[in-house]
C-alpha cells in the first residue's frame, strides 16, 4: 500500500472514532443537558444509572481521536490544537466535572451536596458539549497555518459561525440524551422524555438547516462541492435524507407513546423494546447524514483552508505500525464494547441502580 | 499592562505540565496497584470462599471507582496537554511517540474502560468467574497502560531507533528499539512497584487505623477486615520494598551511563572526582557552583554508582551550563525525599516480618501509628522521584536532542496564564472534594456484608435484605430547586 492509501485509511479510522465519540459521548452529555427539565431526584438517578457502565468507555473514542491523530497526522495535531486552545482546555474542564460527577453524586451524604454535583453534572454537560461544538465551527472555518505551526491568535476561534455550532450540537446532544432515555426508561420519565425528544429534534432540525445554509458561504471549496455539477449528485441524497429520517423519528415517538399507553406491566427486566430504541436509532441516523454532510465538505482536507490529509500524515511507518494494531484491535473493542451494552440492556429498574 | 508581569510563555507552559502531570499521575499510582489487589483479594474470595474477602474487595470497590474517575479525567486532560501547550514537540516527536499513545489507547484504555462497568456494577448480574475475567482485564489494562506510556516517557530520556528528517522530524527506523529503548526496562518497573508499594502504604494506614480504633469482639480479636488489609499490604511492604531499592540501584546506573549531569545533580557533585563522598545533606548552590554544608560519607559515592572506591564521578561543572539541569537544589532533594521514604518503608517492613514473626503484627499500637503515618509516604515518593528523574533531564524535552524551550507551542502568555488559573481552581475544587470522598469513604470500618459501590441494592446477592444507604426521605426531599 502506497503512503496515500495508507493516510486515506486512517482518516476514514479516526472519521469513525470521533463519529463514535460523538454518538456514544453525545447521549451521555445529553442526559445532563436534560438535567433541568428532570428535577426529580429518583427520576435522576434513573437517568444517571442508564449510562453509568457505560460511559468511560464512550469517552474513550475522543481519547483514542486526540491520540491517533497525534501519531497518524501530527501536523494536524499540532496546530489544530493550538488553535482551538480555549475551547478544547474549557470542554476538558466540564468533562472533568461531568465525569467525577457520576461517583460523587452518590457518595453524596447531604441533600446540598447532592444538588451541587447535579449541577457540576449538568454544567459540564453543557461546557463539555458547547465547546465541542464551538472547537468543530472554529475548525470548519478554517485555521492560520505558517511554517508548520499555528499562526492566529488565542480568540481566532470565536465567531458567530462557532458559536452557532456550539449551541447546534448541545441541541443535536440533547435530542440523543432524550432518544436515549425514551429506550432506557419508562413510566413518567419515559413520558418526559419523549416530549423533550420532540422539542429538542425541532431545535436540532432548525440548526441542521442552518449550519447547512451558512457551510457553503465559508469557503468556495465547500460551494463547489454542494452546488457544482456534477459533485451535487453526491451531495444532494443528504438533504433529501434527512427529511425522510427526521419524518420516521417523530412517527417512532408517536407509535412509542401509544404503546407505552398499552402496556399495563412493567417490562421484565433485560427486555429489549426495540419499538421503544427506534427513535433513538433515527436520531443516530441524522448525526450520521449530518456527519457525512461536513465530510463531504471538508474532504479531504483535514486543517481547512489548506493542509490535506496528505499533508498532515506521519511517515508510512508510523502508519503502518499502528495500523497493524488497529485492524485487529478495534474489531475487538467493539466487540467488547458491544457485550457490556448487551449485558446491561432493557429498561433501567427503578430503584434497583444497576439491574 | 498587566499582562507583561506575567512569567514566559514557556514557564507558564512547563508550569502547567508539571502541575496537570503531577496531579493526575497521584491517581494512577495508587490505582494501578489497587487493581491488582482487588484482582487477588477476589481471587482469594473465589479461591477459599472465605466471605471476609469479598468484604475487603468491596471496600476497595467503592475507594477505587472514585480513583480511577479522578485518574480518567484528569489523563484525558494530559492526551491533549502535548499539542496544546507543546505543539512544536508534538509536530517533530508524533511519528514516533504519537503510534505509541495510540496503541496506549487501543490495548490499555478500551480494555479498562471496556470491563471497568463490569466490575463495578456486574456483581451477582454475570456469573462470579465472568466477573473475577473483568476485574483480571481491569488490572491487565493499567499495566499496559503503563507499559506504553513510560516507553513513551523513556523514549524521551533515551532516544533509539530513529533518524532525523531534513524538515527536523523524528522518523522511526525500528519500532523495537523505539519501544524498548534502553531506559524503559528498569523504568518500567522501578515505576510499578512504586504504585505497588503506594497501594500498600494506603491500605496497610487505613487498615491500622481501624484496627486502632476498633473494640475486639467477645473472643478477644479485632476486626478480621482489617486484619486482612493490615497484613497483605506488611507483606508487600516486607517483599517490594527491599526490591524497590534494587531497581532504584539499576536506574541510577541507567542514568550515570545516559544522562550523568541529572546523576551529579542528584548526588549535589559539581566538581568531577574520584573516590567520590556520598553527600546526605548539604546546600547546592547554582551561584557559587559548589554544595555548601555538606554532610558526607567519604568513597560511599563512587561504592554506590561505579561499585568501587575509586570510581570516576563525573561533576556538574564538566559540563556546559546550557546542558545542566536548570534547578540543581530541586533535583537534590527530591531525589533525597525518595530515597528517604524509600528507607522508611524497607524499615516498615522488615519491623512488621519480625512481629508477625512473634505473634504480635496487629497488637502494637506504635507499630500501628507508624504504618497510619505511612499512608501518603508512596504517593509523596513517587512523586518526588518523577521530579527527580524529570527536572534533572532539563533543559531538553528529547534528551540531548530538542530543547524545552523549542518544543512549545506558539500560545500567548495570557491564554497560558488563564489556562493555568483554571485548572488549579478546578483541579483543587474538584479533586479536592474527590479526595475527600476517599477519607470518608477510608474512615468507615471494613464490615461483614460490606456495601458495593452503588448501596446492597446494586450488588446484593440473592437472600440479602437490602436496606438504605442512607435516609431515603431525606434524600428524596433533596430535589433541587429549579
Amino acid at each position: 500500500m502506497s503512503a496515500e492509501t495508507v493516510a486515506t485509511i486512517w482518516a476514514f479510522i479516526i472519521a469513525f472514532a470521533v463519529f463514535l465519540y460523538v454518538c456514544m459521548d453525545g447521549f451521555d452529555l445529553g442526559l445532563g443537558i436534560l438535567f433541568p427539565w428532570v428535577s426529580g431526584r429518583d427520576e435522576r438517578d434513573l437517568a444517571v444509572n442508564t449510562v453509568a457502565p457505560v460511559w468511560d468507555g464512550n469517552e474513550t473514542w475522543l481519547v483514542l481521536g486526540g491520540a491517533g491523530l497525534f501519531g497518524v497526522f501530527p501536523l494536524a495535531y499540532a496546530t489544530i490544537l493550538p488553535a482551538l486552545y480555549m475551547p478544547l482546555i474549557l470542554m476538558l474542564l466540564g468533562l472533568i466535572f461531568r465525569g467525577v460527577s457520576f461517583e460523587m453524586r452518590f457518595r453524596s451524604e447531604t441533600p446540598t451536596q447532592l444538588l451541587w454535583w447535579d449541577r457540576a453534572f449538568s454544567g459540564g454537560s453543557y461546557v463539555a458539549a458547547f465547546f465541542q461544538g464551538v472547537a468543530l465551527g472554529a475548525l470548519v472555518q478554517g485555521v492560520r497555518v505558517e511554517d508548520r505551526a499555528y499562526a492566529g491568535g488565542w480568540w481566532d476561534w470565536l465567531s458567530p459561525f462557532s458559536v452557532l455550532t456550539g449551541v447546534a450540537l448541545l441541541a443535536g446532544y440533547g435530542l440523543l440524551g432524550a432518544c436515549w432515555l425514551v429506550w432506557k426508561t419508562e413510566g413518567g420519565l419515559q413520558e418526559q422524555s419523549r416530549k423533550l425528544a420532540r422539542v429538542f429534534s425541532f431545535l436540532t432540525l432548525g440548526f441542521i438547516g442552518l449550519v447547512s445554509l451558512i457551510m457553503p458561504f465559508l469557503m468556495p471549496e465547500f460551494r463547489a462541492r454542494w452546488f457544482d455539477f456534477p459533485a451535487i449528485l453526491l451531495a444532494l441524497p443528504v438533504p433529501v435524507l434527512v427529511v425522510v429520517l427526521a419524518w420516521r423519528m417523530f412517527r417512532a415517538l408517536d407509535e412509542s407513546g401509544r404503546a407505552a399507553l398499552a402496556r399495563t406491566e412493567p417490562t421484565p427486566p433485560g427486555h429489549v423494546l426495540w419499538e421503544d430504541g427506534l427513535p433513538f436509532l433515527c436520531a443516530l441516523g441524522l448525526f450520521f447524514l449530518a456527519y457525512t454532510g461536513l465530510g463531504i465538505s471538508m474532504w479531504p482536507l483535514i486543517v481547512p483552508p489548506e493542509i490535506t490529509i496528505w499533508d498532515a500524515a506521519a511517515p508510512r511507518s508510523s502508519q503502518v505500525f499502528v495500523l497493524v494494531g488497529a485492524a485487529f484491535l478495534i474489531p475487538i473493542i467493539l466487540a467488547y464494547t458491544g457485550y457490556t451494552y448487551w449485558l446491561f440492556r432493557g429498561k433501567i429498574q427503578p430503584g434497583k441502580g444497576y439491574h | 499592562m498587566l499582562w507583561d508581569a506575567l512569567p514566559s510563555a514557556l514557564d507558564l507552559a512547563r508550569f502547567q505540565f508539571a502541575f496537570t502531570v503531577t496531579f493526575h499521575f497521584l491517581f494512577p499510582a495508587f490505582t494501578i496497584g489497587l487493581a491488582s489487589y482487588l484482582a487477588v483479594l477476589e481471587g482469594l474470595w473465589l479461591w477459599t470462599g472465605r466471605e471476609a474477602y469479598l468484604d475487603v474487595f468491596r471496600y476497595w470497590l467503592k475507594v477505587f471507582a472514585v480513583a480511577f474517575a479522578m485518574g480518567v479525567v484528569s489523563g484525558l486532560v494530559m492526551s491533549y496537554q502535548f499539542g496544546t501547550n507543546w505543539s512544536a514537540f508534538a509536530d517533530r516527536t508524533g511519528p514516533v511517540l504519537g503510534p505509541v499513545m495510540a496503541y496506549e489507547v487501543l490495548t490499555a484504555f478500551f480494555l479498562e474502560a471496556g470491563f471497568l462497568g463490569v466490575m463495578l456494577f456486574g456483581l451477582g448480574r454475570v456469573g462470579n468467574r465472568l466477573h473475577f475475567a473483568a476485574t483480571c482485564l481491569v488490572a491487565t489494562g493499567t499495566l499496559i497502560s503503563g507499559f506504553w506510556i513510560l516507553s513513551a516517557n523513556s523514549w524521551m530520556h533515551t532516544p533509539a531507533g530513529f533518524s532525523i528528517g531534513p524538515d527536523g522530524r523524528f522518523m522511526p527506523e525500528d519500532w523495537w528499539a523505539i519501544v524498548f529503548n534502553p531506559s524503559f526496562p528498569f523504568r518500567y518497573l522501578h515505576t510499578m512497584t512504586g504504585a505497588f508499594l503506594t497501594t500498600a502504604m494506603i491500605v496497610g494506614a487505613v487498615g491500622a487505623y481501624h484496627l486502632l480504633r476498633e473494640r475486639r469482639d467477645i473472643l478477644g480479636r479485632k476486626n478480621e477486615r482489617a486484619r486482612i488489609m493490615f497484613s497483605m499490604a506488611m507483606w508487600m511492604a516486607a517483599a517490594v520494598a527491599p526490591a524497590q531499592a534494587l531497581f532504584g540501584d539499576m536506574q541510577g546506573l541507567w542514568a550515570l551511563e545516559h544522562q550523568p549531569q541529572k546523576v551529579a545533580a542528584m548526588e549535589g557533585h559539581w566538581e568531577t572526582q574520584r573516590g567520590a563522598p556520598l553527600i546526605l545533606f548539604g546546600m547546592p548552590d547554582m551561584q557559587r557552583e559548589e554544595t555548601r554544608l555538606a554532610v558526607e560519607i567519604p568513597y560511599l559515592g563512587s561504592l554506590i554508582l561505579r561499585h568501587s572506591l575509586d570510581g570516576e564521578i563525573k561533576g556538574l561543572k564538566d559540563f556546559p551550563v546550557d546542558q545542566r539541569p536548570t534547578n540543581v537544589p530541586l533535583v537534590f532533594w527530591s531525589f533525597r525525599t525518595m530515597v528517604g521514604i524509600g528507607t522508611l518503608m524497607i524499615a516498615l517492613g522488615a519491623v512488621s516480618l519480625l512481629l508477625r514473626w512473634r505473634g504480635q503484627l496487629y497488637e502494637k499500637p506504635w507499630f500501628l501509628r507508624w504504618a497510619v503515618a505511612m499512608g501518603p509516604s508512596g504517593l509523596v515518593a513517587v512523586t518526588a522521584g518523577w521530579i527527580t528523574t524529570e527536572a534533572g533531564r532539563q533543559p531538553f524535552t528529547v534528551y540531548g536532542l530538542m530543547r524545552t524551550a523549542d518544543s512549545v507551542s506558539p500560545i500567548a502568555a495570557p491564554a497560558l496564564a488563564t489556562s493555568l488559573a483554571l485548572f488549579v481552581v478546578v483541579y483543587f475544587v474538584v479533586f479536592g472534594a474527590g479526595i475527600w470522598y476517599l477519607f470518608r469513604l477510608f474512615g468507615h470500618a471494613p464490615e461483614p456484608h460490606e456495601e458495593g459501590p452503588r448501596g446492597h441494592e446494586a450488588l446484593r446477592t440473592a437472600g440479602i435484605t437490602p436496606a438504605p444507604a442512607v435516609a431515603p426521605d431525606a434524600m428524596r426531599d433533596a430535589r433541587p430547586a429549579e
